[in-house]
C-alpha cells in the first residue's frame, strides 16, 4: 500500500492555469473522488500524476518520486484509465490486457511467462475468461470498461487513476463498474483517485471528495461536508436539494428545476 | 395540490455479488500454445511464399535454360548438395548474373517497403499512410530529377551512380525537413501534425520537381521511367548497395514490434504504460525512412506495395505487429518478385512498369479481401 503525496502540483496550458498549485496526501488504500464543473482541473490533476502533462511540483508514491523523466518507473507506480480510451477494434482482449505489462518488459524484451500469468489472473479475476480471444470491437460498452480496467490492473501499480470511469455507461453498468473498483481496492489494496461527474455516486463510493473549481480546491472532506446545496449552487450554478438518508448516511443530490438564487 | 405521503423507496441491496474473487472454472483462458502454433504456421507460410516467388522469378525469362531445370540448378549450387541439373555454365550465368540480382533486389525492395509501410501506419495510427508519407519518395524524385536535368557532364567524374546517391540524400533530407517543420508546430506530441507537415513538404518538393521538368522537357521520359519504378537492369552491385540499409532498417523495426502494438492504444496510453512515445516514434520513423530512401534511390517509386501489403497481411493473419512486421517482410518481398515476373511477361518483350503491375494486381485482390474478410 502506498500513500500519494502531492506537493505544489501545478498545470498550465500556455498562460492559462488549469490547476493552481495543489498539495495534498492520499492515504494508502483510500479512494478520493475529484469533483467539480467541466474545466475545473480534475483531469489536469490526474494527467499530472500520470505524467501526461507538464506539471511543476512533485508527486511521490510510497517512497518513489515521480517527477523524473523515467516513464517506466512511473508506470509501475501509477495506472491510468483515460476518459475515452482508444480501443483498437481488431485487438484481442488478451493482447490488450497484456499491454499492461509493458512497464515490466525491457526495451528489446518480450513478455515472460510470469507476465502472461499475471494477465490470465487479472482476466479471470474480472470474469473476462470467456472473452480472452474476443476482439475488442465486438464487445459492449460495459465489457470494454472491464477490459480497460483489467489492462490497468495488469500494471500491478499501487495507485489507480480513473478519469470519468462511468461517463459512457448506463446506470446499471455504472454501479457494476464502481462496485468492481471497490472490491478490487479492498482485495488488492489499491489507492484510487478518480474524477467523477455524478455527485451522488462519487459521495457513495469514495472515502473523500475533493471539489475543484477553476483550478482551485474549494472543499475537501466527506460527502456530507462537501456536498451542500449552497456550495453546489455556487460552484456548479445549479439548483439542487441534498438529502441525507438517515439509515446509512448516503448523500443524495437531486437536481431541481430553476436556477440558484 | 394533494400532499403525497412519502414512501420509502430504497430496495434491499446486497453488499456484494461475489464476482471478483472466485474465477469460474469453465472460463479459463485459452492456452498460449495455440497462439504460438498459429504464428509459426503463418511465418512458415510466408517463408514458403517467398521461396516460391524466388524460384519462379529465377525460372522465368526470355533466354536461358528451360524453367523446370532452374530449381534443380539452384539446389545444385547449395552447399553439400550435388544434382545434375543439365544446366550449362552459360545458362547458369544468365540465371545467376541477370535474373537473380533482379529477383533479390525485388525481394529486398518489396520487403522493405512493406515493413516500412506497416511501421509508418503503426506509428501514426493511420491506415492510409504509406512509406512515402513524409517525403522519402518526393525527395528522392526531386533529387533524381535534379541530376537528370543538370546534364551528365556535371556528374561525370563521380565514382557512384549520381542519380542513386542524390536521390538517396534528398529522400533522407526531405524527411528530415518534414520532421523539423512538424516538430516546430508541436508534432513531437502529436503524430497527426507530422502527417500534415509531410503533406506540405511533399507538395513543395513536387512543385520544384514539376518546375524543373517543365523547363527541361527533353528529360521528361527519363524522369518518368524513374518515377514509375523499375527493377530492370538490376545488378549484384545494386543489391550490395541497398542490402546494408535494408538489413539495418528491418532489424530495428523488427525489434520495435512490441512498441508498435503499444502505439495502437494511443500516445497518452502508451505514455502511461511507460513508453517514451516521442523517442520511440523518432527511432521507428528514422529506421523506416533509411530503408525506404535506399530502395527508392535504386528502384524508383514503386507504389502500392507499402500501403497494401500490410493491410492484406492484417486481413489474413490479424493486426498484431509482432506478426504483422515479419509477415509483411515475407509476403511483401514475394509479392514484388511475382509482380516483377508479371511485368516482364505481360507485354513481352516490352516491360510493363512494375508500379503499374503492383497496383493492377494488388488493388483488385485488396478489394476482394475487404469484401470477404471475416467479421469477428
Amino acid at each position: 500500500m502506498s500513500a500519494v503525496v502531492l506537493d505544489g502540483v501545478e498545470v498550465r496550458y500556455g498562460k492559462q492555469v488549469a490547476l493552481a498549485p495543489y498539495s495534498g496526501r492520499v492515504e494508502p488504500g483510500e479512494w478520493i473522488a475529484l469533483i467539480g464543473p467541466n474545466g475545473a482541473g480534475k483531469s489536469s490533476l490526474l494527467k499530472a500524476i500520470a505524467g501526461l502533462v507538464r506539471a511543476t511540483g512533485s508527486v511521490v508514491v510510497g517512497d518513489v518520486a515521480l517527477d523524473g523523466t523515467d516513464s517506466r518507473r512511473r508506470a509501475r507506480q501509477v495506472a491510468y484509465v483515460a476518459q475515452e480510451p482508444l480501443i483498437p477494434d481488431d485487438m484481442s482482449v488478451f493482447d490488450y490486457v497484456l499491454l499492461g505489462r509493458t512497464p515490466y518488459i525491457g526495451y528489446f524484451g518480450t513478455e515472460s511467462a510470469h507476465d502472461r500469468d499475471v494477465v490470465r489472473g487479472v482476466i479471470d479475476r474480472l470474469r473476462l475468461g470467456a472473452f480472452t480471444d474476443r476482439m475488442l470491437g465486438s464487445m459492449s460498452g460495459g465489457e470494454r470498461q472491464r477490459v480497460v480496467l483489467a489492462r490497468a490492473l495488469a500494471q500491478e501499480a499501487p495507485v489507480l487513476l480513473l478519469d470519468e470511469p462511468t461517463s459512457a455507461l448506463d446506470i446499471g453498468h455504472q454501479q457494476q463498474a464502481l462496485e468492481l473498483v471497490t472490491e478490487l481496492r479492498e482485495h488488492l489494496a489499491i489507492t484510487v483517485i478518480s474524477a467523477m461527474h455524478d455527485l451522488t455516486l462519487a459521495g457513495t463510493y469514495a472515502d473523500r471528495l475533493v471539489m475543484l473549481d477553476q483550478g482551485n480546491v474549494v472543499a475537501s472532506g466527506s460527502a456530507v461536508e462537501v456536498l451542500t446545496a449552497e456550495r453546489l449552487g455556487e460552484v456548479f450554478h445549479v439548483c439542487v436539494t441534498v438529502d441525507v438518508d438517515p439509515s446509512d448516511g448516503a448523500v443524495i443530490v437531486v437536481p431541481r428545476r430553476g436556477f440558484p438564487v | 395540490m394533494t400532499a403525497v405521503e412519502p414512501k420509502p423507496t430504497t430496495p434491499e441491496c446486497v453488499a456484494r455479488d461475489g464476482r471478483v474473487d472466485a474465477p469460474a472454472v469453465s472460463e479459463v483462458s485459452a492456452p498460449p500454445v495455440t497462439r504460438r502454433r498459429r504464428e509459426t504456421t503463418w511465418v512458415l507460410a510466408g517463408l514458403a511464399f517467398l521461396v516460391g516467388a524466388v524460384i519462379v522469378g529465377a525460372s522465368i525469362g526470355p533466354a536461358g535454360p528451360p524453367g523446370w531445370r532452374v530449381p534443380l540448378a539452384l539446389l545444385d549450387h547449395l552447399p553439400l548438395i550435388s544434382i545434375d541439373s543439365g544446366v550449362s555454365d552459360a545458362e547458369w550465368n544468365i540465371v545467376w548474373q541477370i535474373r537473380m540480382p533482379r529477383v533479390v533486389l525485388g525481394g529486398l525492395v518489396g520487403a522493405m517497403l512493406s515493413v516500412a509501410g506497416a511501421s509508418y501506419q503503426g506509428v501514426f495510427r493511420n491506415p492510409l499512410v504509406d512509406p512515402y508519407l513524409l517525403g522519402a519518395a518526393a525527395g528522392g524524385g526531386l533529387g533524381a530529377t535534379l541530376v537528370l536535368t543538370t546534364g551528365r557532364d556535371v556528374t561525370a567524374g563521380w565514382p557512384v551512380d549520381p542519380v542513386q546517391l542524390v536521390a538517396f540524400a534528398f529522400a533522407l533530407g526531405t524527411v528530415a525537413v518534414t520532421y523539423s517543420v512538424g516538430a516546430s508546430f508541436g508534432a513531437k506530441r502529436n503524430g497527426a501534425t507530422l502527417v500534415l507537415a509531410g503533406i506540405a513538404v511533399v507538395s513543395f518538393a513536387t512543385a520544384i520537381q514539376t518546375f524543373l521538368l517543365q523547363r527541361n522537357l527533353d528529360v521528361v521520359r527519363e524522369v518518368f521511367q524513374w518515377i514509375l519504378g523499375r527493377l530492370s537492369g538490376a545488378t549484384w552491385s545494386d543489391v550490395v548497395t541497398v542490402a546494408p540499409y535494408v538489413v539495418v532498417s528491418v532489424v530495428v523495426l523488427m525489434l520495435h514490434r512490441r512498441h508498435l502494438d503499444v502505439f495502437r492504444v494511443g500516445d497518452d496510453e502508451a505514455t502511461t504504460l511507460g513508453v517514451s512515445v516521442q523517442r520511440t516514434r523518432l527511432i521507428i520513423v528514422a529506421a523506416a525512412t533509411l530503408g525506404t530512401a535506399a530502395v527508392v534511390s535504386v528502384s524508383g517509386l514503386i507504389g502500392f506495395v507499402g500501403l497494401v501489403v500490410p493491410h492484406v497481411v492484417r486481413l489474413m493473419a490479424g493486426a498484431s505487429y509482432r506478426l504483422l512486421i515479419p509477415l509483411s517482410l515475407l509476403f511483401g518481398g514475394g509479392f514484388l518478385i511475382l509482380a516483377d515476373v508479371a511485368g516482364r511477361q505481360l507485354m513481352s518483350p516490352a516491360e510493363t512498369p512494375i508500379g503499374v503491375v503492383t497496383a493492377f494486381v494488388g488493388a483488385p485482390f485488396f478489394i476482394y479481401l475487404l469484401r470477404t474478410r471475416k467479421v469477428t
